[in-house]
């Protein structure tokens, strides 16, 4: 199966106060992930606009995480509740549409959990590879 | 277009190593609008920061993407770059190549790529880029302190005497809190009244207090700087200004047979009456409950003989509507209701007590005149049992108690203990507990001087039951390290009841949209870092209302919440984050869907007049955020339906420019 | 210290009961009416079932002399439920003989006018399954 294995694209939506400081962690403890995985920094996971993620779709991602900081802990008390029921019925709509559950996830990443993150991203990855390329939604128009 | 520059950080060998730095400088300057690109070995460093600031003034750059380490180390520092050579400062982005790039990868050629993909994310972002400028919003220099205990009396003082103008509203008819009800303090056994007295006469005569006792906030709008608060002062029927506490009115009211509070409900009190002796301000008020005058015409006898004329019957409640700058919470603590605790048969026998019933029993101005007599028949109690964690420390489902530790039962009831052995060597006291819980400075000193110096019997273990029989209340309990049970013939159970935040504090919370957590305690910004603010800009805690604490630390933090009152009424204006939430008026529909989410009550709803395409004019509603308040988080955005809400550095547009990018 | 951690396992399946979550305040045992007829009490089985000290238990008397009256799962500030832990054990005991030691036929000879409906209800409780 190593004939030219399927490189994914993953994007990767990080709050700026917990998850984007696990994944500096993870950097500084020099804890690989696959390259595969591109950070985008947002305020806070409640940033995420579910039109964010049929986006990423669209223009041929093949699985998009979304990490915020634990419940509870948000810098902005309440925004990671917003993105946990938004995730959930917008994850449900595209399972529906075909685009597989496990190809879309949120995680609570703390500033303190570099491991967390690099261990994470190294799942999803291996997931998404396995589910090989994602071609539902993916607009043809947009490939070269 | 912009004009953008990219410069590429080696940062020495921690991104050059796995990054082909000049490859990357060379893939970016293809990028649309990228006029100049470069790379350098340290572009923090003074060298190459003075690279940067000359490309944007040789190249007229517009925007500058800097390749390096994360923005969470040096975003502020090629800001500041940027600033000193004429650019907004919100014109830079940085593509972050070293934690999320050359430092979790290993291979150079995939390294290089990914780098070259961040890098065209930010140039994508950074096009998109407007200049900001934080919002600036004046300050009124006034405080409002809620809660007249010893935590509302502490920060008010260091505020005022800071210089600046300080309300404190109690309502209660006098401030002092719980602190003036307690008759010592431990571990230093002076008397609460000897230590808080001086402090609220302090209040009374500083200059830049008022007390508005007897009134309750009921109405808080506006935001940090800016508060507008309406205080509703419950009529006392007599004219503050007027009496001058002398009492007389007091001796000669005819309803005397109320219960008093202030000793809770243990004698009685007349219907005109004045808390305590030291009361502050000392100011009769009349229950108009109890009051046959205001109840039904009849009496009018503490008019007749009060000198002063203070007295009116027809006072109504007062509205007032002040500015405040900034805002403290101390609201302080109660004991929970023992109602869910039948086994210590605290409804059905008077000789179970809570420990706050115990400390105004032993207390000098309270209904014994400081004897230790059993409520039920005045008789002096010589086998007493103090009960501890009654109600704290339980778990969720079990539907009664609290789940936190009480923090201040093991002190105090160390200091009961010690003190009815200390006056009363005839009295056997035993005390049940779960563990000891004495951290603090001389506490464990303290404890252990009741079990060795004392002879305070401490077992370990707790009561199952109390039944009152005859003149005695049977006490069945475990002793677990001698592995018996026991039973006790006592007089008097004391109970260690949980303490839980006054229930004025959910209503107020809401008020100011400050958090709270699931017990009513005001959350703080951060748990360590920032223990004396509410995540609510403008909003301070102090006291019991953030959790259980005793005098000591509650006068601390009291201290530490007035420096940061101060620290902010000390400015003349506050200067915002620029990265915000704004909405476009006309896209708009006044849905109302951002004011909903938005944990801040940033986002209000004006009406506004527009001209319409006919040359009409219409009145629309539309949301509008607040720069001082709104602390962009973007919740709105995502909820706002017609994509009018958008968050300024972090706009959708520029996101999902991002997006693209990666995605190509 | 005997372990038993697969009886272990069985008693806090069986109970339902996570006996980690006692903090060992002894309440349970301060509230029991039968206390002095045991041999183990309450708090002492939260802790050896924590501890996977089963076997002393399942020969104690004690198993026979808990009342059922459930004032220690009432009383329990950390809902640890000790009673339920008590059936728990008695109830591997029985299993394991094999043998019900009460049969719903003999309760017309043992129960007169005076026996409370509760005292049957626990005599099951203890004696058969």
């Amino acid at each position: 199966m190593q004939m030219n294995e399927h490189k994914p694209l993953i994007v990767a939506f990080c709050c700026n106060w917990c998850s984007y400081a696990g994944a500096d962690l993870a950097g500084n403890n020099r804890l690989n992930y696959p390259a595969e995985v591109k950070i985008i920094r947002v305020p806070c996971s409640c940033r995420v606009n579910p039109m964010f993620i049929l986006r990423a779709f669209q223009r041929g991602a093949d699985g998009v995480i979304i990490c915020g900081c634990h419940p509870g802990d948000c810098h902005y008390t309440s925004g990671n509740y917003y993105t946990r029921r938004r995730m959930a019925m917008l994850f449900s709509m595209l399972d529906y549409l075909g685009i597989e559950k496990e190809r879309t996830r949120v995680e609570w990443v703390s500033a303190a959990e570099g491991a967390k993150f690099a261990a994470t991203m190294n799942d999803f990855v291996a997931t998404v590879t396995a589910l090989g390329e994602n071609k539902r939604l993916e607009d043809l128009r947009c490939k070269k | 277009m912009q004009r953008i520059g990219v410069f590429v950080c080696w940062c020495g060998s921690n991104i050059a190593g796995t990054v082909d730095v000049h490859a990357v400088a060379e893939a970016l300057k293809l990028e649309p609008g990228v006029v100049f690109s470069t790379d350098y070995q340290y572009m923090c460093s003074q060298a190459g920061q003075n690279i940067i600031k000359e490309a944007i003034a040789e190249h007229k750059l517009t925007g500058i993407v800097v390749c390096s380490c994360s923005p969470r180390m040096h975003e502020a520092t090629f800001r500041k770059t940027a600033a000193a050579a004429g650019l907004n400062p919100y014109m830079v982005e940085i593509a972050n190549i070293r934690e999320q790039c050359s430092w979790v990868h290993k291979d150079m050629p995939i390294g290089t790529e990914k780098a070259i993909i961040l890098g065209k994310a930010a140039i994508a972002k950074v096009n998109l880029n407007a200049p900001l400028t934080p919002g600036e919003s004046p300050v009124t220099k006034r405080a409002l302190v809620i809660g007249g205990g010893i935590a509302g009396i502490q920060t008010a003082l260091d505020i005022a005497d800071a210089g600046f103008p300080v309300d404190i509203v109690e309502k209660k008819p006098t401030i002092g809190g719980k602190m003036a009800q307690l008759d010592k303090t431990f571990p230093t056994l002076d008397c609460a009244a000897c230590i808080l007295t001086p402090k609220m006469v302090d209040v009374a005569q500083h200059d830049k207090i008022r007390i508005f006792s007897y009134s309750e906030v009921t109405e808080v709008k506006g935001f940090v700087g800016n508060f507008d608060v309406k205080i509703k002062k419950h009529a006392r029927y007599v004219k503050e200004d007027v009496c001058t506490g002398c009492g007389d009115c007091v001796s000669k009211c005819p309803m005397k047979k109320v219960p008093n509070e202030f000793n809770l409900g243990m004698d009685n009190r007349h219907a005109i009456y004045i808390p305590f002796a030291q009361a502050v301000p000392k100011v009769a008020t009349i229950d108009p409950n109890a009051c046959n005058m205001i109840k039904n015409g009849k009496c009018g006898l503490c008019a007749k003989v009060c000198t002063a004329g203070a007295i009116d019957y027809t006072q109504k409640d007062e509205f007032i509507e002040e500015k405040y700058g900034a805002i403290v919470v101390a609201t302080g603590y109660n004991h929970i209701s023992m109602d869910k605790f039948d086994e210590f048969a605290y409804n059905q026998s008077k000789d179970v007590i809570t420990s706050l019933e115990f400390e105004r029993l032993t207390n000098a101005a309270g209904p014994t005149a400081g004897k230790l007599l059993r409520p039920s028949d005045g008789v002096h109690p010589h086998t007493i049992v103090f009960v501890q964690c009654v109600g704290s420390r339980c778990d969720a489902c079990a539907e009664k108690g609290k789940e936190y530790c009480s923090k201040i039962c093991c002190m105090y009831t160390a200091k009961h203990a010690m003190l009815t052995r200390d006056k009363y060597p005839d009295t056997d006291v035993y005390v049940f507990y779960i563990d000891v819980r004495t951290p603090g400075k001389n506490f464990d000193e303290f404890y252990r001087r009741a079990v060795e110096e004392y002879g305070v019997h401490y077992i370990k273990g707790m009561v199952g039951k109390v039944v009152p029989e005859g003149n005695k209340l049977k006490v069945q309990a475990s002793d677990l390290l001698s592995n018996k049970q026991l039973h006790i013939d006592a007089d008097l159970v004391v109970l260690a009841a949980a303490i839980e935040p006054d229930k004025s504090a959910r209503p107020l919370a809401t008020m100011l949209t400050a958090s709270m957590d699931t017990n009513d305690f005001f959350t703080e910004a951060h748990p360590k870092l920032r223990p004396v603010e509410s995540p609510t800009a403008g909003v301070f805690l102090s006291g019991a209302c953030q959790g259980p604490k005793d005098i000591p630390e509650t006068v601390s933090q009291a201290g530490a919440a007035a420096s940061k009152v101060i620290g902010l009424l000390a400015k003349d204006k506050l200067t915002g984050n620029p990265c915000i939430a704004h909405s476009d008026e006309m896209m708009c529909n006044g849905c109302s869907s951002c004011e909903r989410v938005c944990p801040y009550g940033a986002i209000t709803y004006v009406d506004k007049e527009f001209r319409m395409p006919d040359r009409t004019t219409a009145i629309r509603r539309v949301a509008s955020v607040n720069p001082a308040v709104c602390q962009g988080c973007g919740a709105c955005t995502v909820a706002c339906p017609s994509g009018a809400m958008d968050l300024k550095g972090f706009a959708t547009s520029q996101i999902i420019a991002e997006v693209d990018a990666i995605c190509k | 210290m005997s372990h038993n951690s697969n009886l272990q396992d069985d008693i806090i399946r069986m109970s339902g009961v996570n006996p980690r979550k006692c903090m060992r305040c002894g309440k349970c045992s301060a509230t029991c009416p039968a206390y002095d007829e045991m041999e183990y009490h309450p708090h002492q089985f939260v802790n050896m079932v924590e501890n996977g000290d089963i076997e002393p238990l399942l020969k104690s008397e004690s198993l026979y002399r808990c009342l059922s009256c459930f004032a220690c799962i009432e009383r329990c500030p950390r809902s640890v439920e000790p009673a339920k832990l008590v059936e728990a054990v008695r109830l591997a005991v029985i299993r394991q003989q094999g043998a019900n030691r009460m049969k719903p036929e003999d309760v017309a000879a043992i129960a007169d006018d005076e026996t409370p409906q509760q005292l049957l209800v626990s005599a099951f409780r203890k004696y058969s399954k």
